[in-house]
């Protein structure tokens, strides 16, 4: 932008610092406003019996604990298929794949991937994985779509981590006779962890906040599932339902409130993790 | 003689980097490679250890013998190798672990598993290393707290871990201040009697400081060999003469 003709330099400094400053103070403000419209609005919901109680009358009345443990459950397989897959892809990318084209390629696939909307991830899971494989309105399959949903973001973060390790740890390495294998394990995994851990998190509270793509393959249940193969019904799902058959307000904001402090609590506990770790590692 | 190395060429792709070299590395001894910047000096010493078999374009022929066999020959073991022959980098590059971890490193991937082994290991190196004294009441720390100079002796201490015959150290002081480079010199000196050194400098007082012998690289081809006192006194090429007055390079 060129300011010269209407202001001097330093006053188009000055209004642009405050342009700067005032994207900040908005951005902050959104997310305050949205967190604490709902936390007030859900928190009169949230004593012991809503936390550790099942669901009476669709979730008019009672608790929601079935659908806190179908979230935990339908979340942590989603983690358990896509963290290994996709830092699997990330390490084959960065430190075996030669072809550039099919590295470009692989690229190309996984941001498509990341670009589908849920909601067909939630009629993929329907079509292929309850009916054509057979296993039916579950937790499997609902984790199974979370996992595809959360592959392309562990994917990509971790890729960008290992790209970035300096090429002196691997050569350092090398030079003591170790193979690649070893190189990778034990010297380029362990630097990039705090990396990595970051993009599984981001990914997994997007998993764990998605109604539409749990919608058409984890069931409605209101019993606490069991085995992998019982239905159940995540919180954001619950939440749906509540709001859109009009079941009840009150205990719809009170479950997108423990909702939002699942997801704080996860992020929250995280990065105080990877900085111990990073402070360890890096002596800083 | 430790290394002899028989009419070597080594070129990436299509640039020709080491023409023609033949050169002896006599054992427990430290020898310097100079020369202006991209004579092929570290090209070299990497061929020696086969660090340039991870470089996709990497074509060589000749030999190059350690202790009479071709490291090039296909019953190497490249581990065995690279355990024999250990390396010291330029810029210092512990590994983001402990300071115990870095030097226990070598040993964990070669299969120890004894921890009073490994403790005790650890101690000789870093002795030996001359860094002991500043970091024994903080194994446990991140190396990569440390400053330059130790980084370098704490890599010097993992290369020695792993019981070498050779190191190999490509300009091991360029990136340290001169107390810090004066400390490694002495530590060079100590470990000839154990080790046979290469070391490649751009530093040519160093060179006289710290080697017996010195090869002089242009262009990729070596120029000249010598004891260090002759090569710098009375060089008997007009092109080393021309490097050491300092009239290129």
């Amino acid at each position: 932008m060129n300011f010269r003709r209407l202001w001097s330099p330093k006053t188009s400094q000055k209004i642009m610092n405050v342009v700067f400053v005032l994207s900040g103070i908005v951005t902050l403000l959104i997310l305050i406003i949205i967190l604490g419209y709902v936390i007030i609005r859900g928190l009169p919901a949230i004593n012991l019996e809503f936390l550790f109680t099942s669901p009476l009358e669709s979730g008019k009345e009672g608790g929601i604990f079935p659908m806190i443990i179908s979230s935990l459950y339908v979340t942590i397989i989603a983690a358990l298929i896509a963290t290994p897959l996709g830092v699997g892809a990330a390490i084959y990318m960065s430190e075996y794949a030669k072809n550039q084209k099919l590295i470009k390629f692989i690229r190309f696939g996984a941001e498509t991937l990341a670009s589908i909307p849920s909601i067909i991830f939630g009629l993929f899971g329907l079509a292929f994985f309850v009916v054509f494989m057979g296993i039916g309105w579950s937790i499997l399959s609902g984790g199974l779509v979370l996992a595809l949903m959360a592959l392309p973001t562990i994917f990509q973060v971790s890729e960008v981590t290992l790209s970035s390790i300096p090429s002196s740890y691997k050569e350092g390495s090398y030079g003591l006779g170790a193979t690649k294998l070893q190189t990778i394990f034990n010297v380029v995994l362990p630097a990039a962890i705090p990396g990595i851990i970051t993009g599984v998190i981001l990914a997994i509270t997007r998993a764990i906040s998605e109604a539409a793509a749990v919608m058409y393959a984890v069931g409605s249940s209101l019993a606490i599932p069991i085995s992998l193969f019982d239905p159940g019904r995540p919180l954001p799902l619950h939440l749906y339902i509540l709001a859109t058959e009009g079941i009840s307000l009150e205990n719809a904001y009170g479950t997108a409130a423990v909702l939002i402090i699942i997801v704080l609590i996860l992020t929250v506990s995280t990065n105080i993790l990877v900085e111990n770790y990073q402070k360890k590692i890096m002596g800083k | 003689m430790k290394i002899k190395v028989k009419n070597l060429n080594v070129s990436f792709g299509e640039s020709h980097i080491l023409k023609n070299i033949n050169m002896s590395i006599p054992e427990n001894s430290v020898t310097a490679l100079i020369g202006p910047s991209g004579c092929g000096k570290s090209t070299f010493i990497r061929s020696v250890n086969r660090m340039n078999d991870l470089i996709p374009t990497f074509q060589h022929d000749g030999k190059i013998l350690l202790d009479d066999k071709d490291v090039y020959d296909s019953k190497v073991d490249v581990v065995n190798l690279r355990k024999k022959v250990g390396m010291v980098f330029q810029k210092p590059n512990p590994f983001p672990k402990s300071i115990f971890e870095n030097v226990a490193y070598g040993l964990r991937i070669h299969g120890e598993t004894d921890e009073e082994i490994i403790e005790q290991i650890v101690e000789d190196s870093l002795k030996a290393a001359a860094i002991w004294d500043e970091v024994e009441d903080k194994l446990d720390n991140s190396a990569m707290g440390l400053s330059g100079g130790q980084q370098q002796r704490l890599c010097i201490a993992r290369t020695i871990a792993v019981n070498p015959e050779v190191i190999l150290m490509d300009e091991p002081c360029s990136a340290l201040d001169p107390i810090s480079t004066l400390k490694i010199e002495d530590l060079i000196h100590k470990l000839k009697n154990d080790y046979t050194i290469v070391m490649v400098t751009h530093n040519m007082q160093q060179a006289t400081r710290v080697s017996e012998y010195t090869s002089f690289f242009l262009s990729g081809e070596l120029i000249e060999s010598d004891y260090t006192d002759q090569l710098f006194v009375s060089p008997k090429e007009q092109k080393t003469e021309d490097y050491i007055t300092g009239r290129f390079g």
